[in-house]
């Protein structure tokens, strides 16, 4: 059997993971103590961190729903994760039956346990590569199996490009991915960033901080900074804005303060 | 769902409204808070029904309970908000009129309930997920550990399979793992190799660096190196190998193992030493040939300074002949054993014979008293070949004639110094041959250019390179122009005009003279024919051009027909032709030299005696040679320049001309420099005279200028 390109020489639970640690953020017990521990330290420097990750949840849902409204029926979710709940393929089925989803992670725990989830679903698939590599994603076998480039993807980035350092050119990965989509496709992104946290810079410094210890950096990136990812796409209103203000349902006013850490939007090939 | 105003529904909704508001802060869903209320209603209305059953039933409070996990509301905090709202809400809300007491009671009942619910699936849940991540990272890392093995397979297998011998040591040197080709190269067997030490593997032939770069590698001041490298294998024989070692370093990039790749190289290192032998080494003696020769003369000449070598170069006397009359194979086997007495004489270290071609061979010497080894090894060379050596049943004596070269080192080619001592054997060989001689400067320098000369000659005559100067002959009774003596010149483009003194005994000695001699004589019987054209038959005769015979030409039995032939050619008169010979050539000549030159004399060419005076000149034999001109040796001309002159000198050639002329023969003196020694020599008889007085030699026309002065004065 031929060692994947993305499989790390040997998994080394010990070490935490950011899907793990997102899945403890969102009330999950996918995660073991390290994760915990990594995720713990960060809270006590942004207490409101899960109140961000649910902010994620809940921008992805509108996201999606308005991708099904606009006749969308593949999604391409990159960095997807621990599948727990509200995943993609729950929220585009439930608004429109025989959506296909196909997600992507390059943490290998997180692959196996969506395969697990995911096992028996004809319209999913999940493939183990990396952003990095756009390639290896567009190519893969899974998502030549159910997205059909030729007609438009909803494009999911959502909490994924703040671990990408600029030294791994995020930008030209991200425009890669773009020139391989179809006229009318949809990239759906948050992006973490320190406009926007209810707390002095120096208090998300630390939780930064948490991230570069577990050797994942947390890449903080200003409003223009994100904004450059949607070269090429015209935005859809209302534009790149804090995740509660993006389409709200209910009134923003309600929602927690932590929630309009970062930045989300939504942008449409032309 | 319409609810009247206050009605149970609208109460309940309430209720739901107040739980929703309560709870959904602390839940993690992704649903909005109405969503989220929609989900919490069921519940509600499964309370409220609970708390007003006609039986009531706990277990209702539980799902409840159980339903809040489900909807993700996993915080514990959901669940004591949730239980809050119940307590102070769902009796005010839900209880309607029943018994306050007992709702209270039920109430209660029914939040211990949907703690226990709560808790029950918050742990099924949580487990479920535990075991789920469990099971998927041990999944992942069977995937990765199979790719791993599957990797680590192929390695392996690439490992065993390579051509190349791997192994493995560690910086100790001890070695922890080979693969089968290297086995292979050691012999095969695993106990020669495993479990040994790199460093046991020395050889003999080990370059110094080896053990160098070994102990920079293993110190982790190298990252590789590759070497050329002998191994003894265990039965004792040779194995080489091209060998590279790399330092493996740990992931924090500390030295951790030495790998070596060899290449076992032993076959096309013996085919290379063959194919070097063969090239290097005369195939029917098996002495080194003059390739290896001229390798190890130059690395000597480039050695250190100070140091002194010796060669002696040797050439067999009348090689040939043996080659012609016994044979090419009787040759050979000569040539072998003369080789092999050869390689006994030279034994000593920094002795070396070779054989540079046919029957010449060369010993070299480059002991540190090479003055005297190499005089001994000529010596001992000499010796040698006195046996006779027996082939084919006959006793043949081989002589030898050796040059030798002996200097200090640094300050000749290899080139120059075999070129002196193949001159110095050719000395050696002039002198008689079976003799050794000493190469001296100067006579390399003579002969340098006598070789030189020789073997540019035939080239010479193709290029044009010669050309004719010509000499008036003066009578002396009226100072008229005679004719002109022919003298052969070689403009050589590095030597620049060469006199026939130079090249005319070369051109002898290779023969050249008969072509050259024919071309001077066209040359000059065309020249005479323009004079007399130009010139006509004067009253005192007309002029004629003197050329000179070499002994050689006199020899060559083309000399009357080629003669004959270009005077046919040119319309020339015979007599317009002299052809001057040296008294030496004739003496005691037989009657076929003489035959030619009667011949061309009854034809009308005068035949002049060159030289007279010279040798022991036999006046008797005068009367039988065809001669009709006697020329006077420049050294009569010579004693007449003193002033007085030599009283005896005047009457030896007082006697010779009155002598000459009785015997009908014209008399013409050469070097004649003054005026006196013309007066001197016409008032002695002398006919006509040649010399600077009256003109050097000089291009054709320059006659023709002297031949104007003298008609005009």
């Amino acid at each position: 059997m031929e060692r994947p390109a993305w499989a790390p020489r040997s998994i080394d639970i010990s070490v935490p993971s950011v899907a793990r640690i997102y899945d403890y953020y969102l009330g999950g017990s996918h995660n073991f103590e390290v994760d915990r521990e990594a995720a713990r330290k960060a809270m006590e420097f942004l207490p409101g961190l899960p109140k961000i990750m649910q902010a994620n949840r809940a921008f992805t849902r509108r996201a999606v729903r308005f991708a099904v409204d606009e006749g969308i029926t593949q999604f391409l979710d990159i960095g997807s994760g621990i599948p727990t709940f509200g995943n993609v393929h729950e929220v585009a089925r439930a608004a429109r039956p025989g959506s296909r989803v196909v997600y992507v992670d390059h943490d290998p725990v997180a692959v196996t346990h969506s395969q697990a989830v995911l096992a028996g679903d004809d319209d999913t698939d999940v493939v183990a590569a990396d952003l990095r590599k756009p390639r290896d994603i567009l190519e893969s076998p899974q998502l030549r199996a159910l997205i059909d480039l030729n007609r438009p993807v909803a494009l999911l980035l959502v909490a994924i490009l703040h671990f990408v350092e600029d030294t791994d050119d995020p930008y030209a990965a991200v425009a890669e991915l773009r020139d391989a989509l179809a006229p009318g496709s949809l990239l759906v992104l948050t992006h973490a960033s320190y406009e926007g946290i209810p707390l002095p810079p120096e208090r998300s410094e630390g939780a930064v901080d948490v991230y570069k210890d577990i050797r994942n950096p947390l890449i903080m990136r200003s409003r223009d900074r994100i904004a450059r990812f949607f070269e090429g796409y015209d935005m859809v209103e209302p534009g790149l804005v804090p995740m509660p203000l993006w389409r709200p349902e209910t009134a923003p006013e309600d929602e927690d303060p932590y929630a309009f850490s970062g930045f989300a939007g939504v942008g449409r090939t032309a | 769902m319409s609810a009247q105003p206050d009605g149970p529904e609208d109460r309940l909704r309430r209720l739901t409204t107040i739980w929703s508001r309560a709870v959904f802060p602390v839940t993690s869903t992704s649903l909005t808070r109405p969503e989220f209320e929609e989900r919490l209603l069921p519940l509600a209305r499964r309370l409220s029904h609970a708390l007003r059953a006609r039986a009531f039933d706990a277990a209702e409070g539980e799902a409840v309970g159980a339903a809040l996990i489900g909807a993700h509301c996993t915080a514990p905090e959901a669940l004591s908000r949730s239980l809050d709202c119940v307590d102070a809400y769902l009796v005010l809300y839900c209880g309607e009129d029943g018994d306050r007491e007992d709702l209270r009671a039920r109430s209660s009942r029914l939040q211990h309930a949907m703690a226990a619910g709560f808790a029950r699936a918050l742990r099924e849940r949580t487990l479920a997920e535990q075991e789920a991540i469990a099971q998927a990272a041990l999944r992942a890392q069977g995937v990765v550990a199979q790719a791993l093995h599957a990797s680590e397979a192929r390695f392996r297998a690439v490992f065993e399979g390579a051509a190349i011998g791997i192994g493995m040591a560690d910086l100790e040197g001890n070695i922890l793992q080979v693969n089968g080709a290297l086995l292979r190269m050691f012999g095969g067997s695993e106990q020669n190799v495993r479990g040994r030490n790199v460093q046991e593997w020395t050889h003999a032939e080990d370059a110094p660096q080896i053990w160098r770069l070994y102990e920079e590698l293993v110190r982790g001041e190298r990252e590789h190196y590759h070497v050329e490298k002998a191994f003894y294998r265990p039965d004792g024989t040779v194995l080489w190998t091209n060998l590279t070692v790399s330092l493996l370093r740990d992931p924090d990039g500390n030295p951790q193992y030495q790998l070596a790749l060899m290449e076992d190289t032993t076959e096309r290192r013996l085919l290379n030493l063959r194919l070097r032998y063969e090239a290097t080494h005369d195939a029917l003696t098996g002495l080194p040939n003059r390739t290896l020769f001229f390798e190890r003369l130059e690395k000597t000449l480039n050695s250190g300074e100070g140091r002194r070598f010796g060669l002696c170069y040797l050439d067999l006397d009348g090689f040939k002949t043996i080659n012609d009359s016994l044979g090419h194979a009787a040759g050979d086997r000569l040539l072998v054993e003369v080789a092999d007495r050869l390689q006994s004489c030279a034994t000593a270290p920094g002795e070396m014979v070779a054989r540079l071609g046919g029957d010449e061979f060369v010993a070299l010497t480059t002991g540190p008293d090479s003055r005297r080894e190499v005089d001994e090894l000529a010596a001992r060379i000499m010796n040698a070949l006195v046996a006779p050596i027996r082939i084919d049943g006959r006793e043949l004596t081989v002589r030898g004639s050796i040059g030798v070269v002996e200097g200090p080192v640094g300050e000749r080619s290899a080139a120059e110094v075999l070129r002196s001592a193949d001159i110095t054997m050719y000395r050696a060989k002039s002198a008689g041959g079976n003799r050794f001689e000493l190469a001296d400067p100067e006579a390399d320098a003579r002969a340098i250019t006598r070789h030189g000369l020789t073997t540019a000659l035939p080239a010479a005559l193709d290029r044009g390179e010669f050309f004719i100067e010509y000499q008036p002959l003066v009578r002396l009774g009226d100072g008229s122009v005679r004719g002109a003596e022919a003298l052969v010149r070689w403009l050589h483009p590095q030597h620049g005009v060469l006199g026939p003194d130079r090249f005319i005994p070369l051109a002898e000695h290779t023969g050249l003279i008969v072509p050259l001699g024919r071309w001077v004589m066209e040359q000059s019987v065309r020249q005479a024919g323009k004079w007399r054209d130009l010139y006509g038959d004067g009253a005192e005769g007309s002029l004629r051009i003197n050329v000179n015979l070499s002994p050689c030409q006199l020899q060559h039995p083309g000399l009357v027909q080629d003669t004959v032939d270009i005077l046919e050619r040119t319309g020339v008169a015979p007599d317009a032709l002299c052809l001057e010979v040296t008294e030496s050539a004739l003496i005691g000549a037989d009657d076929d030299v003489l035959k030619p030159l009667h011949r061309l004399a009854e034809m009308g060419v005068d035949i002049a005696l060159d030289d007279f005076g010279t040798g022991y000149s036999n006046l008797a034999n005068l009367r039988r040679l065809p001669v009709s001109v006697l020329k006077l040796d420049r050294s009569f001309t010579r004693s007449m320049q003193q002033f007085p002159a030599d009283p005896v000198d005047l009457k030896i050639v007082e006697g010779i001309v009155a002598l000459a002329h009785s015997l009908d023969l014209a008399v013409t003196v050469e070097g004649v420099e003054t005026g006196a020694q013309a007066e001197q020599l016409r008032i002695l008889g002398c006919d006509t005279a040649q010399g600077w007085y009256y003109a050097r030699p000089g291009p054709p026309d320059r006659l023709h200028h002297l031949a104007l002065a003298d008609a005009t004065g």
